[in-house]
């Protein structure tokens, strides 16, 4: 234990000396300089410990993530191409196809509940208290999430009590046989996208929110003097208004399925035909001990974000070049 | 001006003039029915996390937590099998010893960042702060690989360094995108006044932009709380199971082995969400603007 907090310490100390470890001796060191060479040297100076981390943390390792995907399983020859063969061989489809699921399903779901909340809220009075009830679980880690929705999902055989939330609903409301909510491969894998969505809501809802209130009231109010009804208002004027935020919030969640691994981990870690991606990288690391497949399964997420990635810088340098 | 335009829309009645006062009540019934029925069904799995945390292994066997508002006889003795027994304890002082240095580090580096970015002017400057909007989406699990190899290499795994740097470099890209907006948004007067009076680049840092950036920089670091807080594969590669393990990791080995019972995973889930649980609701404001902040306006 006291070495934990001797780490602490350590931290509080050593994270600012980092941070400032080159910009105060470097503003120092160039006092002696003109104006000129001054201001020219400057950001840089200030820029290097933000290049220094990110380089490190991020660029590094997206090279040599590529360049490990490319070699065999300790990483000591070239092998080709194989790593991604193997990764669209057959051992990895289920996979594969699991995340595609994710990816369609997981976004356009958030999406359209959080865009109904967001429209109810906007005309209730008690919005911040209902906003609140939305956003706890994204307070929460996913684990704790997963540990919740497991027991929710509870399965206990027929005649015998049912102890999980959602089955002793549908058996008491139906009258049917209790679901095995996890393991009924049919069901399983929307069981799991929606604890992701149970989870993901509020932050949605949030920029979904600021999104409708942004809309002017001038333009509804105009709608509906021309006799537009609610549906009409909603498919002319608030879904095109809403529509740039809306792909901020399909983008960002489809971006999250691509790497979802916390939720699938703790409540089935991958079995009955759920694995995923980022699950399926964690067992070739560390029980395939293979940094080859591990790499190239990383380099496939790389590509599949790659749109995304540009679309953004896209959109930035679109709001004014910044 | 955005605030009146909103006011004035709330005093607005909401149905329209054409509907009948019978359809407009009826739709407003409607309306509050399914606000009302979505936060129930939000908050419900939530309820039903910390009714268990106070109900005994042989009462949850038997019955769903519901029956604790029939028959409420609570125990205790969940949470302390949790602290005590299944290592909980310890798992919240080293969730604090991650967390802590990785929040301070994110807004140091941030600010930093966002500092050259925005409050000086150089070739570049563009080409660096979109890499920044780029880097955002990148998937972590890119950086797993060569990350272990360079730590391993210096021998610092089983350590929090990792964790505190990795964590960092993650969300520095994100944190410099936040803070830029407001940054370039400070007064130039303000700035090139206190340079005329000679006061160097560190000291506007800490003295003018700083200062000045309080709500912004409360709301990189609640974000980053809940990132570093809430995190599990980081940490389940380099700090392990064992001793080191923060919260994240120690309920996911408890939920994956089944190790101490139902109820006493439950408590030690309650004891890791209660933090950002009470930051969340306490300091909603900053939460929201650090959410709206990276996600709408660039």
């Amino acid at each position: 234990m006291s070495s934990q907090i001797l780490q602490l310490f350590l931290g509080l100390l050593a994270v600012p000396a980092m941070a400032f470890a080159i910009i105060l001796p470097g503003e120092l060191a160039i006092r002696r300089f003109s104006q000129k060479r001054q201001s020219s040297l400057r950001p840089w100076i200030w820029l290097s410990p933000v290049l220094a981390l990110v380089g490190l943390v991020i660029a590094y390792p997206l090279v040599a993530s590529i360049v490990l995907s490319f070699r065999d399983a300790s990483g000591s020859n070239w092998v080709g191409f194989r790593n991604f063969v193997w990764a669209f061989g057959t051992a990895m489809r289920p996979v594969l196809f699991n995340n595609v699921l994710w990816i369609v399903v997981f976004p356009l779901l958030t999406a359209m509940l959080a865009l109904s909340a967001a429209i109810m809220l906007d005309r209730v009075k008690y919005e911040r208290i209902a906003r609140t009830f939305l956003i706890l679980p994204t307070a929460m880690s996913f684990v704790a999430g997963a540990v919740i929705w497991k027991m929710m999902y509870t399965y206990a055989p027929p005649l015998q009590p049912q102890t999980g939330t959602l089955n002793a609903i549908w058996t008491a409301v139906t009258g049917k046989m209790p679901i095995a909510w996890l393991i009924d491969r049919s069901i399983n894998n929307y069981a799991l996208i929606f604890v992701a969505v149970w989870m993901s809501i509020g932050v949605s809802t949030l920029i979904l929110s600021a999104g409708v209130k942004n809309i002017p009231r001038e333009l509804v109010e105009a709608a509906k003097i021309d006799g537009a009804g609610e549906w009409a208002v909603f498919r002319f004027v608030t879904l095109p208004s809403l529509w740039p935020t809306i792909l901020v919030v399909l983008t960002t969640q489809a971006i999250f399925s691509l790497k979802v691994f916390d939720i699938v981990y703790v409540m089935t870690n991958g079995s009955f035909g759920t694995d995923v991606i980022a699950n399926k990288m964690y067992s070739e690391l560390f029980v395939r001990q293979n940094l080859g497949t591990a790499s190239a399964i990383a380099v496939l997420l790389l590509i599949l974000a790659s749109p995304v990635i540009f679309m953004n810088i896209k959109q930035i340098r679109s709001e004014g070049g910044e | 001006m955005m605030m009146s335009a909103i006011e004035s829309r709330r005093a607005m009645p909401v149905a329209a003039p054409s509907t009948s006062r019978l359809g407009g009540r009826l739709k407003r019934i409607a309306l509050h029915g399914a606000v009302l029925l979505l936060c129930v069904v939000w908050f419900t799995p939530v309820l039903s996390l910390f009714v268990t945390t106070f109900r005994s292994e042989s009462d949850s066997s038997l019955t769903g937590w519901w029956h604790a508002f029939v028959e409420w006889r609570p125990v205790l003795s969940n949470y302390v099998e949790a602290i005590y027994l299944a290592g909980v304890g310890r798992s919240v002082v080293n969730s604090i010893v991650l967390t802590i240095p990785t929040v301070l580090g994110t807004v140091l580096f941030s600010a930093i960042g966002a500092f050259a970015l925005a409050r000086m002017r150089f070739r570049g400057r563009i080409a660096v702060f979109l890499a920044m909007v780029g880097f955002q989406v990148l998937p972590p699990q890119l950086v797993l690989v060569p990350m272990l190899k360079f730590f391993l290499a210096l021998g610092l795994t089983g350590t929090f360094i990792p964790v505190w740097i990795i964590e960092m470099g993650l969300t520095v890209p994100f944190g410099i995108f936040l803070l830029y907006g407001f940054f370039a948004s400070i007064p130039s007067d303000l700035v090139e006044a206190a340079r005329i009076d000679g006061a160097s680049e560190p000291r506007i840092f800490f003295q003018i932009i700083l200062p000045l950036s309080g709500a912004v920089l409360a709301s990189l670091a609640i974000l980053q709380f809940m990132i570093a807080w809430n995190h599990l594969l980081i940490p389940l590669i380099f700090l392990g199971s064992g001793s080191l393990s923060p919260l994240t990791v120690q309920v996911a080995s408890l939920a994956q082995t089944n190790a101490g019972g139902l109820n006493t995973l439950t408590a030690a889930t309650f004891i890791s969400v209660v933090v950002p649980l009470v930051l969340i609701v306490s300091l909603q404001k900053y939460f929201v603007r650090g959410v709206l902040g990276g996600a709408v306006k660039g």
